[in-house]
């Protein structure tokens, strides 16, 4: 349980950072501390730090407005250009978030997926190479191999094998967002951001992108910011709730939606809120 | 903020509740007919005993839509699971009462023990105390009281005890009180039965409340749910 200390009283409960894994099963990866963001003059952020652990998927959940994303593009520093992030983030052990970090190298470690598709206006294999041979990759056979693995990752290569150079702007929502999602595995990431990933997808294609992120997990830390109750207690192992700003409570998915110990949690999770 | 599913889990709170003082009528009704082997009484109960039976059935389909229309979580999920649960544990524990009915009929004109007759008096009376008591923890959402009624439970059980010992001893004085002695033994262990069952539903009212899942009047207890 990532609760701190007693949650027996619910006031004292909001008082406090709910950061500490009680009963840590994985080890952490990534996590914040002190972390506060600023949009301008108004603090976005101002009590929410969290611990991730390895291999497991955390889901973010909260009303709009809540921080739940300005948070989630803190931790690979999307926000630099927009806000101003204070405090640590650790990632292995090292605060990515001072001035020195090679903000890039450290996004190939910390990818993000984004809420609409997003495919460039290339062909499926430029799409996934484009990346790479910034890097440097530049032999074909590695990059066909590099493509092909990520895209069976990504649970799209069936349907797209014979048409790698077909333009990713004919794919289907859901196969665009799988498309992202291979595109962000190709620089074999540590960590995998997604900042609702499946609100523009219907039922089929967010079925589909839930089983590629249950297969992702084995190997990437997943953390997604989901609106979607169900999405969360389907796929996710952690959830924290945000509102106005600070995480109220970060537990098990399975407490969360059975047992919260905050009663706005259980307002939100239920569709009683507001 | 109101919801279309908090009117609903409404109606499906005031049908439980309502089942369960009609099963809590039953039990008082069928203990009434087996102290005054009121064998008209009696048959009256069994054939009305589908009447839990119906509504058993309708409140399990009523919570099965709405989970699959609501798929509630946290306290929501915990009202229609607790409901879902306790309704079974009354529906059983009105099959023990017309039980006991069946035993009001077949005991007939026997000669009655009044060390038993006493013994199965005060079970009675603490069974349809309990019964009620539930309900009123249930309607009061009363974690608190729902604990105390296992304490009747465990009183219920040494007056099984004491009955099983007294008819076991009527039996070996005298072997006509053989059949007479076996029926109070019936009674008396569908009593027990019944102050288990509710006992079930305490435990369950515990649930509702605190989302822990316990076992009353057992040595392993605390399982968090």
């Amino acid at each position: 349980m990532f609760v701190s200390n007693d949650v027996s009283n619910t006031e004292t409960m909001q008082e406090r950072h709910i950061v500490q894994p009680r009963d840590a099963q994985h080890p952490i990866v990534l996590s914040t501390e002190e972390l506060h963001v600023f949009y301008g003059k108004k603090e976005a952020i101002y009590e929410g730090d969290l611990q991730f652990a390895r291999n497991q998927i955390t889901a973010l959940i909260g009303p709009s407005g809540s921080g739940k994303s300005t948070y989630l593009r803190s931790l690979n520093r999307m926000n630099d250009r927009i806000a101003t992030v204070t405090g640590r983030i650790m990632y292995r052990g090292v605060d990515i978030n001072q001035p020195a970090i090679d903000v890039y190298e450290m996004r190939r470690r910390v990818g993000m997926v984004f809420q609409r598709p997003n495919p460039f206006a290339k062909s499926i294999y430029d799409n996934i190479a484009f990346a790479l041979r910034l890097r440097g990759t530049t032999d074909k056979h590695e990059l066909d191999e590099i493509v092909e693995t990520s895209l069976k990752q990504a649970a799209l290569w069936n349907q797209v094998k014979d048409d790698l150079n077909k333009s990713a702007l004919a794919l289907s929502g859901g196969q665009a967002q799988r498309l992202c999602i291979a595109r962000a595995i190709a620089v074999k990431p540590d960590i995998l951001l997604l900042d609702e990933p499946a609100s523009a997808l219907d039922p089929v294609s967010t079925s589909q992108l839930e089983d590629t992120l249950l297969e992702l997990k084995k190997q990437y830390t997943i953390i997604i910011v989901t609106h979607n109750m169900q999405q969360a207690g389907r796929i996710s192992e952690y959830t924290a709730f945000f509102n106005q700003g600070r995480v109220l409570e970060y537990d098990t998915t399975s407490h969360i939606f059975t047992n919260p110990q905050v009663q706005i949690t259980s307002d939100y999770v239920s569709g009683n809120f507001g | 903020m109101r919801r279309l599913f908090d009117d609903e889990l409404a109606e499906l709170d005031a049908d439980f509740t309502e089942m369960g003082m009609l099963v809590s009528e039953v039990i008082q009704q069928s203990v009434d007919a087996f102290m005054n082997r009121d064998a008209v009484a009696a048959q009256k109960l069994i054939d009305q005993d589908h009447q839990i039976n119906e509504r058993e059935i309708a409140l399990e389909q009523k919570t099965f839509e709405m989970i699959a229309l609501y798929q509630p979580v946290t306290t929501d999920l915990r009202e229609i699971v607790t409901i879902l649960k306790a309704v079974s544990e009354l529906e059983r524990a009105g099959d023990h009462a017309r039980n006991v009915a069946h035993s009001a009929i077949k005991f007939g004109t026997k000669q009655k023990i009044p060390v038993l007759e006493q013994l199965i008096a005060e079970m009675g009376r603490l069974t349809t105390q309990m019964m009620k008591d539930v309900l009123t923890a249930y309607v009061n959402k009363d974690e608190h009281e729902a604990r105390e009624l296992a304490d009747i439970d465990r009183k219920l059980d040494r007056l099984n005890h004491q009955v099983r010992a007294d008819s076991y001893e009527q039996m070996r004085q005298d072997p006509s009180f053989e059949t007479g002695a076996s029926i109070y033994l019936n009674v008396s262990q569908d009593l027990s039965r019944i102050g288990d069952y509710v006992t079930n539903v305490c435990e369950w009212i515990i649930y509702l409340k605190s989302g822990q899942i316990i076992e009353l009047n057992s040595a392993s207890s605390g399982t968090e749910g």
